[in-house]
């Protein structure tokens, strides 16, 4: 099980956690004027990296808020956690997500 | 490479046992093949295997990471089924289970193919009304499935708790006697052994680091960590890499990769005859042939590459097998697992063309992909072959995300499967 580190509430049990899929998904803002394969894009097509991963998890059995981190998908380790809203960090060095 | 049969045992056991041959050649890659399969797990070895056997392509080679079958393929629950709700699925997945039946005597291979019958339970009105639905669907599409009362259920299944005052009581269960289980091992090594017979190359160790392209687009050839291979027909078969693989020629896909755990225990006398499964409590059981519980778990919450799971996914099915099957509360675990699943949004697989020419891919198993290893070798081996795919996978393409066909069987069954 993971120990999540909450922007607002600090380290909770992953159980206290609901995943929320990749982060920085940005909904079309014109949605009549968005094409099929844009429309698909936001729907369905994800980066599913290995590697540096930033995803929306939402500490539902907590404060219920929603906010970002950075997990690295081959040891499921998180690098940082931040706040919905907030820019993704930088990383040092070449790893990108 | 000698052919199984009763006298050829014979003769070995006469001859002290001095005349077994290695069952697949130990290939190095050559420069140029005119197909070639990424992935050697059951799919890709079967869809190898149909590449030569039905379409007389035998400068095939598989380019395998790891070691064959080392994959998903070597953790799995080993169930096989084709009760899907949809004529899509329904086409697809009983294509392969119509593979399965014979398939021990095409491959001169016992993959110990077992249809013992797949039960599956239902504890609500809704999960009756759901059940009687799929039942009715399958039968509309020739797939035998059928209405089994508790008692029934109890009948066919004794170790099975049927008590009205349990949680999630059995109202029922729906019942596919040509479902069952079969040796996965076995399917992947009877596959390679196969295939290696009419020709093709099995590379182990040896994994895919670039898809290269021609002035057109085109697909030219794989640049692997043993050298530059070229080749025009490329089939992609990777199970939870296949983004990562696919990325490689810049194609993006609707898929997300999970892990997915199963379990087994100490080994048994004979006690579960069929496969049980419960989509409502998510529980999946089965007792293999050297007496083991085989159990398969959920999938994580979150993506990951890392090939475990966490204890608490593990927990919640055991909660449902005791509740199920209280003789098996003081049964010890002996070991547990995880594999990489590929899942897409609507639940159904991938077999289908790409957007580079050349390249094809086989994906979107999810959590369901050992039960389709034939038929999705022999479908991934027709579309390569004729570059075009077979009408029995034709719906199962990318572009279904775009154009909003999906088949959706998420929906269908409320539950990965």
């Amino acid at each position: 099980m993971l120990l999540i580190h909450c922007p607002y509430c600090g380290p909770r049990p992953e159980l206290e956690f609901a995943y929320a899929g990749q982060a920085h998904v940005a909904r079309p803002l014109d949605p009549s004027a968005t094409s099929a394969d844009d429309w698909a894009e936001f729907l369905y097509l994800r980066n599913n990296t290995r590697g540096i991963h930033a995803e929306r998890w939402r500490h539902v059995r907590g404060c219920a808020r929603f906010f970002n981190a950075l997990r690295d998908t081959t040891t499921d380790h998180f690098v940082t956690t931040y706040r919905a809203g907030e820019p993704m960090p930088q990383l040092p060095g070449e790893a990108k997500p | 490479m000698p052919k199984f049969s009763g006298w050829k045992l014979l003769q070995e056991a006469f001859g002290g046992q001095q005349g077994w041959t290695p069952q697949w050649r130990r290939a190095a890659p050559q420069a140029e093949y005119d197909a070639i399969v990424i992935g050697g797990g059951g799919h890709g070895l079967a869809a190898a295997y149909y590449l030569a056997a039905e379409h007389g392509i035998t400068r095939t080679a598989i380019l395998e990471k790891g070691w064959i079958g080392g994959g998903n393929t070597g953790r799995n629950t080993t169930i096989i089924r084709s009760n899907y709700l949809f004529d899509e699925s329904a086409a697809l997945y009983d294509h392969a289970l119509k593979l399965w039946e014979g398939l021990s005597q095409v491959l001169n291979y016992n993959v110990m193919f077992s249809p013992r019958g797949v039960m599956m339970l239902a504890h609500t009105v809704h999960d009756v009304q759901v059940a009687k639905r799929h039942i009715h669907a399958n039968r509309g599409n020739g797939v035998d499935n059928e209405w089994l009362t508790p008692e029934e259920a109890k009948a066919y299944c004794p170790p099975l708790n049927i008590d009205r005052n349990i949680r999630y009581p059995v109202l029922g269960a729906a019942l596919q006697r040509r479902g069952g289980t079969a040796r996965h091992d076995a399917v992947a090594w009877g596959y390679a052994r196969a295939a290696d017979a009419l020709g093709v190359d099995i590379i182990e160790n040896c994994e895919v680091t670039g898809l290269v392209r021609d002035a057109s687009g085109a697909m030219e050839a794989v640049q692997t960590s043993r050298g530059l291979i070229r080749c025009r027909r490329v089939g992609v078969s990777a199970a939870g890499n296949t983004s990562v693989v696919l990325g490689l020629a810049g194609v993006r896909l609707p898929l997300e990769s999970f892990p997915l755990q199963a379990l087994v225990s100490e080994p048994v006398k004979p006690a579960v005859p069929c496969v049980v499964m419960s989509n409502s409590i998510h529980a999946y059981i089965s007792q293999s042939d050297k007496g083991e519980l085989v159990i398969g778990a959920g999938t994580d919450a979150y993506t990951s590459y890392t090939q475990r799971g966490a204890l608490h996914v593990n927990s919640h099915t055991l909660a449902a097998i005791c509740e199920l099957f209280p003789a098996f509360r003081r049964m010890r675990m002996l070991r547990n697992w995880g594999g990489i699943v590929d899942v897409t949004p609507d639940r159904s697989p991938i077999i289908a063309k790409t957007p580079v020419k050349g390249l094809y891919v086989n994906c979107g198993w999810g959590t369901g992909g050992f039960k389709a290893t034939p038929g999705s070798g022999h479908l991934l081996a027709w579309t390569m072959a004729k570059d075009d795919p077979h009408p029995i996978n034709a719906p199962f393409t990318i572009d279904r995300f775009r154009d909003g066909h999906l088949i959706d069987e998420a929906a269908a069954a409320a539950v990965a499967h």
